[in-house]
Parts: structure tokens; sequence; C-alpha cells
């Protein structure tokens, strides 16, 4: 069933990160907390309370549903936001398995 | 090359301090988010897809070998070993941490370096052709002049609210490298028939939601009025242009409802009243400087033409289509200016790594005097390189696949960051150059093709130039899905033109195959001689349609 984590950036790096379970923050969408329906505007409050103290910004509800290995978000856009870009520079930094993309890349 | 003077240096130091303080204000929790953005924004720091993002400036696309080893410091010690040169003559750095920022506009200071209006709603960078003070179709060095605006507009009180981004290209040549007519404001020198020479003056071009090619105002506008009519062009925008909608703030919107007859009067009119109050003063000693700043060095003599460059282009073809492609004709005989793709098959176009960018610092010193450009085609130019120096450099540049023979030709791809960076955007860009780049891969096919210019953006906002491409890619959202709006027929030199949608957006799935096929008609329905613009012009997009949504 789908469902909701909360994303953000941390404000020292900019990182994206998820809330989690102890509601801290994580850079692993695997670790995030999934919401459902009911809980999902308490899980972003929690989120927008670390807004106000300065730990992260611009918190956000992503939809996203369960995987083995943890939540998955389902929009394309959150999956990279996620996982990081699906290109790169060869040996300027380790590139993400590509994903979704068609087989020629 | 313009070297900062006390002045300049001051008030960059200045700059850093404020943002060592203001940063350190928001990480401490006493700025929020709010206050701290249009503070992070004027110095080019914005919050991306992933991470803070960098963008800084490089005035009209001249870069010391010294500024170019910089930056690869930076990037490597601040970043991911990595930047990515842009359409605007900027570079970006993707995964910059926040903490860090106020080192890395230090570091780049040292330099003359900064991210001083990369963003917000004030004159940007000023953009110039990357040949410009080489170019043998050359009237005058145009940098001269950008150094001028960009004085001129930094930090200008009356400038620094606009209604929206403003953005000014400058071109010396006959030949228009620096698309222009995509500008704000563009400017092109020119000569009167008393042999004087001034500018043609475009304005109201711009590309985004709503693209416009821009109007000639003034055919022809001595060099000293300069400043008073680009501040007639701005008073009159900032009066009139609209700041209750953000999608029809831009100077492009006015020109358009008003045309370009009344503009012209309307600019016409401010300058008389700004020359009436003395005009605007262009002291003659700051000029004089800035001339000898980008006065030609002292080029050492060379021979035109040396015999083992021409014995090594008949051994080796593969020289000589290197040479052929990436380089273009100098002023000074024995000279040639070399073009560097940064559009090796497989990788995001303009982008670099730290390893690479000091590669061509070291080229630069070797073989141009120490100077580099950056080309709004996301390429790099060395301007001073000696004829007889193309054998060795071709093999250095071959050694960090930086030789492609493919400047101007179908892989020569100009794509924005896409989705895979950027927080606006509704598809990727960066994957189908790549592809396409693989598809075409094969150096006989690609010239046999010829000219060809795609253009891919991963939005409406067009930062990747789509409506200007021989062929523009526009990555839009179906359902979720990437889907890529093709057109066809656009150009950005002196025939500027608008591209046309050709119909439906086609999947990512399709699409290389769609540019494939419509490349083969080409092939089929050319007349000799004839580029795809060419023979798009002729026969209109119908042929092309057809073969794009035919069943694979
Ligand atoms: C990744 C961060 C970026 C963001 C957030 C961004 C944002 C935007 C926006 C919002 C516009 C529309 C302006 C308007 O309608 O007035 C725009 C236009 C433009 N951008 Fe970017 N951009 C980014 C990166 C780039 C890059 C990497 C390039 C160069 C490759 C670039 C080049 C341009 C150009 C040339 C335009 C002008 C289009 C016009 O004339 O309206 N931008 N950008
Ligand atoms: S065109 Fe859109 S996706 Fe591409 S960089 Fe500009 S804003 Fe981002």
């Amino acid at each position: 069933m789908t469902g909701q984590i909360v994303t953000a950036n941390r404000l020292t790096d900019g990182v994206v990160v998820f809330l989690t379970p102890a509601a801290g923050w994580s850079d692993a969408v695997a670790e995030a907390a999934l919401f459902d329906t009911a809980s999902a505007a308490e899980g972003l409050a929690k989120g927008q309370a670390d807004v106000a103290r300065h730990i992260v910004v611009g918190a956000y509800l992503v939809d996203a549903e369960p995987g083995p290995a943890g939540p998955v978000p389902v929009e394309f856009r959150e999956r990279i936001r996620a996982r990081g870009p699906t290109v790169g520079v060869r040996g300027a930094f380790d590139v993400p398995a590509a994903f979704d993309a068609p087989a020629e890349v | 090359m313009y070297r900062y003077d006390d002045f300049d240096r001051a008030f960059l130091e200045e700059r850093v301090a404020q943002f060592r303080d203001q940063v350190a204000r928001r990480l401490a929790g006493d700025l929020n988010e709010d206050e701290f953005k249009p503070l992070r924004l004027m110095n080019g720091l914005y919050l991306q897809l992933h991470a803070y993002m960098l963008r800084i400036a490089i005035p009209y696309g001249t870069l010391s070998s010294l500024q170019m080893r910089r930056l690869a410091e930076v990037a490597q010690r601040w970043d991911r070993g990595y930047g990515h040169f842009t359409t605007r003559q900027n570079i970006q750095l993707n995964w910059i941490r926040l903490e860090d920022a106020p080192d890395i506009i230090a570091a780049l200071a040292e330099v003359d370096m900064h991210g001083i209006q990369t963003s917000g709603n004030c004159i940007r960078n000023v953009t110039a052709d990357q040949y410009a003070g080489v170019a043998a179709d050359e009237i005058e060095d145009p940098r001269i002049w950008a150094e001028i605006l960009r004085q001129w507009s930094t930090n200008h009180p009356e400038f620094s609210f606009l209604p929206r981004k403003f953005k000014i290209a400058v071109t010396g040549a006959e030949l228009d490298r620096a698309a222009i007519r995509v500008h704000d404001i563009g400017l092109r020198m020119c000569r009167a028939p008393d042999g004087s020479t001034g500018f043609e003056v475009v304005v109201g071009g711009g590309l985004g939601r709503t693209p416009l090619i821009g109007k000639t105002i003034r055919d022809f506008l001595p060099k000293d009025d300069l400043l008073g009519y680009l501040e007639a062009v701005m008073r009159v925008y900032n009066a009139l242009g609209r700041r209750d909608n953000l999608y029809k703030a831009r100077v492009k919107i006015l020109v358009h409802d008003i045309g370009a007859e009344r503009m012209a009067a309307m600019v016409d009119e401010e300058f008389q009243a700004i020359q009436a109050e003395g005009g605007v003063a262009l002291d003659p000693v700051l000029v004089a400087r800035i001339q000898d700043h980008f006065a030609p060095p002292a080029y050492a003599p060379a021979p035109e033409g040396p015999p083992e460059v021409l014995a090594l282009e008949r051994a080796d073809p593969a020289f000589a289509r290197w040479r052929a492609t990436n380089t273009a004709a100098h002023r000074e005989p024995g000279y040639v200016i070399v073009n560097l793709s940064l559009k090796p098959h497989g990788r995001p176009p303009g982008d670099a790594t730290s390893g690479e960018m000091r590669a061509v610092a070291d080229m630069a010193d070797r073989w141009s005097l120490g100077e580099i450009r950056v080309a709004h085609e996301q390429n790099l130019v060395l301007p001073h390189v000696r004829q007889a120096d193309l054998p060795d450099l071709w093999r250095a540049a071959a050694a960090i696949g930086f030789a492609t023979p493919n400047i101007g030709h179908l892989t020569d791809i100009i794509a924005c960051p896409g989705m895979d960076y950027c927080a606006l955007a509704t598809a990727r860009s960066i994957p189908i150059a790549e592809r396409l780049a693989d598809r075409f891969k094969n150096l006989d096919r690609l010239h046999d093709i010829g000219p060809f210019r795609i253009n891919i953006s991963g939005c409406i906002n067009a930062c990747g130039h789509h409506h200007v491409g021989h062929v523009g890619l526009l990555g839009v959202d179906k359902n979720g899905e990437e889907f890529y709006q093709i057109t066809l027929g656009g150009s950005a030199e002196e025939d500027t033109a608008i591209g046309r949608i050709v119909g439906p957006a086609v999947s990512s799935a399709d699409v290389v195959d769609a540019i494939e096929r419509l490349v083969e008609t080409y092939v089929d329905i050319r007349e000799a001689g004839e580029t795809f613009l060419e023979t798009c012009r002729r026969v209109g997009n119908a042929p092309f349609k057809e073969s794009i949504y035919a069943a694979a």
C-alpha cells in the first residue's frame, strides 16, 4: 500500500535526508519511516519542527511504497533525489547503477 | 586578460566576510531559510535537487590557467571532483556543503572569481563570443565592453531589483557565436560608413516558456553612448516591465507587447533625458585601462601552415579531421583557435573532472599563453595556439578524451542538467544526450551528416536552449513518464530562428530511434552540399514528421 515518507535537505551540507522511525534523519531512503494516511500529517509536523530548529531545510511528504529493503519513492523525480544522479563522470565519484534507464545507456 | 584592481579586490573581500558571517548566523539558527535564501543566492549558492549548488561566473567566458587550476582544486577539495560548464559561461558545482561555502568563495576570490549576480533579478554574467579578441572575422574585441558592462551593472542600485533576471550577450564579429538574439539585450559590434565602430542593439530576445527573437532597436550606437543607452533601456524596462506575473516580467514580453518601434522611441526619449542630465560618463582613463587589459598578447612570430603539420595531416586522417572540425581561423598569421570538445562520447555534456581541468590548464600554459575560454556550447577553447603546436596539442587533448572531432556536429550536444540535478526539471536531459552520442559515435557517419545541432532542456525554462537547436528536445512529464517534445529548424546564429514543434512528444524509449530516422530522412532527401538546417528550411517539417512518427 502506498504511504508517505518525509524528506528534506540537511542544513549543514544540503544532503537529502529522510525522517526515520526514531524521529532522526538518515541519508538512506531505506531507513525512512513510512507513514500511512492517518499518520502522515504527524510525520510532516515532526519534519517541520526540525526545519524550525534549523536542522533541515524544506521538509515535505513524498509518496512511497514498501520494498524489500525499505520504502521506495513512487515518482521518478523522488527516486532520483533519493538515489542520486543516474549519470556521472567516470572516475569523479561513484555513479549509482542506472535504474529505469533504457538498456542502451 | 582583465585583472582586478584594488577596488575590485576590496569589494570581493568585503563580500566574502559578509557571507562568512551570514553562513555562521544561518548555521547557528539566527537566520531562517527565508531570510538566508536571498543572501546565499546573491553569491550564487542554490539549493538544488540533491544538495547546495554553487554557480561561479566566468565573465565573457575568459579564464586564466591559474583560475582553471583553482576551479579544479575547489571541485576536488570541497565537491566531488567535477564541475559542469553551462550555456551561460558559468561553472556549476553540484555538491557543496554549506559549512564549506565561505572557504570556497574565499578561495575563489583569491583568483578574482565569485558567484555574484549569477542568480536573482539583476543583470547576470555578461556573455561573449568565445573567440573574442582572436577571431579572424572580428571587428573589435567585445570583451572590453563586456567588462565595462560588468563593472557598470555590478551592485548598481537601480538594477539590483529588476522585475526579473536580465541577460546580456556581446559579439564583436559578423558571425554570431554568442546567441545575441535570444538574450534580453544582444550587442553586435559593427562599423559605420565613416569607419567608426559601435553596436547594433537588439532587445527582447529570450527562450524559456515564451521564446522570442530579439528586435533591433538601434542599427548603430556609437561606443561612447553605450552605457547611457543601456541605462535608458533598463529604465524603460524597470518602469514598465510587469512585476505582477513572473512569466510576463521579462523585457521580451514588454517589447513584444508594445512593439520594437515604440520601444526604440521610448528608449530614445529616456536616452535624451539621460544625456541632458549629463549622460553616463565613461571615464576615458578607465576605458583605456580596460582596453590595455585586453590588448592582444605579444605573439611570437610563427609560420603559417608549417610543413610538419601539413605532413601529419596527409599521413593521419584522424588528425586532419580533428584539425578541420575543432579548430578555427585566428586573426594572427601562424596561429589558430583550438576547441576542446567537452562532449566525449558517454559523458555528460559540459562536465569536466578536476584532473581534466588541470590538464587543460597545463595545455593552456604550454600552448595558449595561459588562457582558456568557455563556449556557450559547453566546450572549452584554447585561443592562442601556434599552428606548429597542433600535433602535440592534439595528442595531449586526445589523452584526456577532449579531442573528439565533433564540434558543431550531432554529438556536440547542448544539454542542461535536467532531472539528474535540477529541482525544476520535468525530465532528464543528460541520459538522452549520452544515448544520442552513443548512437552516432561512428565518426564517418557523423561527418557525413555534417553540421547538426541538438539542444536538450529538462523543462520549459530552456536552459539547454532547445528552441534554437536545429533539433530541439524538451523533456516533459506524461503521467510520471519521461517524454520529449521535438522541435525542428531552430538556430542561434545570425539567422536566429525558433524551432517548430513537430507533433506529440515521443517517449524516452523511442526518442533516439526517432532522431535516427529523422537523420536518415535528411540524408536521403538533402541536395548536394545542403546542411540539415537548409534542408529543413527548404522542405519544412512534413517529411521529418513522417519519419519521426513512423512505427519503429
Ligand atoms: C540547475 C540549476 C538551474 C536552475 C534552478 C535554473 C533555473 C532557470 C529558470 C527558472 C529559468 C527561466 C528564466 C525565466 O523564465 O525568466 C532559466 C533560464 C535559463 N537558464 Fe537556467 N537553471 C539552472 C541551470 C542552468 C544551466 C546549467 C544552464 C546552462 C547549461 C542554464 C542556462 C539558462 C539559460 C541560458 C536560460 C535562459 C532562457 C531564457 O532566455 O529565458 N541554467 N533557468
Ligand atoms: S531547463 Fe529546466 S531542467 Fe534544465 S536546468 Fe533549466 S530549469 Fe533545470
